[in-house]
């Protein structure tokens, strides 16, 4: 774990998943990713923009208390957080340990930037991109095939 | 090779599956124009799903059909049908591919021909969507080059809007297959996009860009047209003096080769003058006409009636 600046904000959690190393900031998008919101019963808590025991520069962290998330719930998060690692703890004990890995295809998580694609209709569909590449993320709708770059935290549903 | 399978973009296939297509559609010119008679496909019914206006791509779908015995059914605008009371496209198109043997389908939002073949028990042919592709006006316009000029290794001139010309991109990226040399001619506010260039360039494609029709006319073995939206122009005396420099009148194409063909994915407007018509250069009208053959071979390979 990443030492004595998050256990000083937030204390250790007994079971569950630690997400570690998402950008400063994105640390509410990625709850939004994992589908956490105002209407879930999951204890969560967070650390936004504290400083990262690896190196310069800041990150947020997110505790997800008596959940085990799996890796293919996990790994939409990197789209937007490609560094982040995830701990799998049980009586305060990490088990497992490991980064994020980009899908393949990210379905249901983005909104093509194109108004005029089918994905943004009221029809029956849900939004799918490919993931082009992986540094810099840059995804491509399949449905109208405009290309998403850059921060693709603006373009969550 | 093709039966059972959705024609959605040209950049799904390959270029010996074009060529196939092509000489599938050659085999098959004389049954377009009526001087030889087959009902290829007697019995077989193609659903036209047009929820955007179409006279040429429609029209020359059910001459196609037709011509080889075929029916067709369907709408050329959504006032009549169900999509008028708020049925969805998913619906629409489970509905019709429990009728008909193919659906070819025009919409106006880009990715809906993808999306309609995903609810489709029937193969889906993409007459155009949105701003999308129209993968059938690009194998006409292939198969005119190979029949009026030759395709392999052409020198064309692509003129016009090369912003947002759908038929322009999907060309572009077709013709890469046949290692042509490419003229992209251009007012500065609508080039091509800077990332079809970069793929053009990867694919190892010559691409030439101007601003002047006449400084390439003199090398290029084709001339491909297109229109010029006035809507893309705020100002309209900006669009009217853009748009007349890249007028093309007989007397321009005195300076180019005899050979040279030109070509227009029709409707034109003015950016080509009437005296062109009758000069040897004109090949518009033919290509229009050869968007018959061009789908009744699809219709032919998709339904598995040739393979």
């Amino acid at each position: 774990m990443s030492g004595a600046v998050h256990e000083l904000k937030v204390k250790r959690i007994e079971s569950g998943t630690v997400i570690d190393h998402i950008p400063p900031g994105q640390a509410l998008n990625v709850l939004k990713i994992l589908g956490i919101g105002g209407g879930s019963d999951a204890v969560v808590s967070m650390v936004m923009n504290v400083e990262s025991c690896k190196g310069p520069g800041r990150k947020d962290i997110v505790k997800i208390e008596n959940r085990e998330l799996a890796p293919s719930e996990l790994d939409q998060i990197a789209l937007i957080a490609p560094d982040a690692t995830v701990n799998i703890i049980r009586d305060y004990t990490v088990v497992e340990k490991h980064k994020v890995v980009l899908p393949k295809m990210a379905v249901g998580v983005l909104r093509c930037a194109n108004p005029n694609c089918i994905s943004n209709t009221s029809e029956p569909i849900a939004s799918e991109f490919v993931v082009e590449s992986t540094h810099p993320v840059v995804v491509r709708c399949v449905y109208c095939e405009r290309k998403l770059s850059g921060n693709l935290a603006d373009h969550l549903l | 090779m093709f039966a059972g399978r959705h024609i959605i973009s040209t950049r799904e296939f390959s270029k010996d599956e074009i060529d196939h297509i092509l000489k599938v559609a050659e085999r098959l010119e004389p049954y377009a124009l009526g001087k030889e008679k087959a009902r290829l496909l007697a019995g077989r019914l193609f659903a036209m799903l047009f929820f955007e206006p179409s006279t040429r791509t429609r029209l020359s779908f059910e001459a196609a059909a037709k011509r080889l015995g075929g029916s067709t059914i369907g709408f050329s605008s959504t006032e009549s049908t169900s999509a008028a009371k708020g049925e969805s496209l998913a619906d629409t198109v489970r509905v019709l591919s429990g009728y008909a043997d193919a659906l070819i389908i025009r919409h106006p939002r880009e990715g809906a021909a993808r999306f309609a073949a995903r609810h489709s028990r029937v193969p889906v042919i993409n007459a155009g969507d949105g701003a999308g592709h129209h993968p059938t006006q690009t194998l006409l316009d292939l198969y005119t080059l190979r029949k009026e000029c030759g395709l392999e290794g052409v020198r064309i001139a692509l003129v016009g809007d090369l912003k947002y010309g759908r038929t322009v991109h999907s060309l572009a990226y077709a013709l890469a297959l046949y290692e042509a040399e490419m003229f992209m001619v251009s007012p500065p506010q609508l080039r091509m996009p800077g990332h079809i260039i970069t793929d053009l360039v990867q694919m190892g494609v010559h691409v030439h860009e101007s601003q002047s029709l006449q400084e390439v006319m003199g090398e290029v073995d084709a001339i491909y047209l297109t229109r010029i939206q006035r809507e893309r122009f705020p100002d309209p005396t900006e669009y009217q003096r853009v748009a007349g420099s890249y007028r093309l009148t007989a007397s321009m194409l005195q300076h180019a080769s005899p050979r040279t063909i030109v070509m227009h994915p029709l409707p034109r407007v003015d950016e080509i003058a009437p005296d062109v018509d009758s000069t040897p250069h004109a090949r518009y009208f033919e290509q229009s006409s050869y968007g018959v053959p061009v789908r009744m071979a699809l219709l032919c390979l998709l339904t598995g009636v040739i393979e």
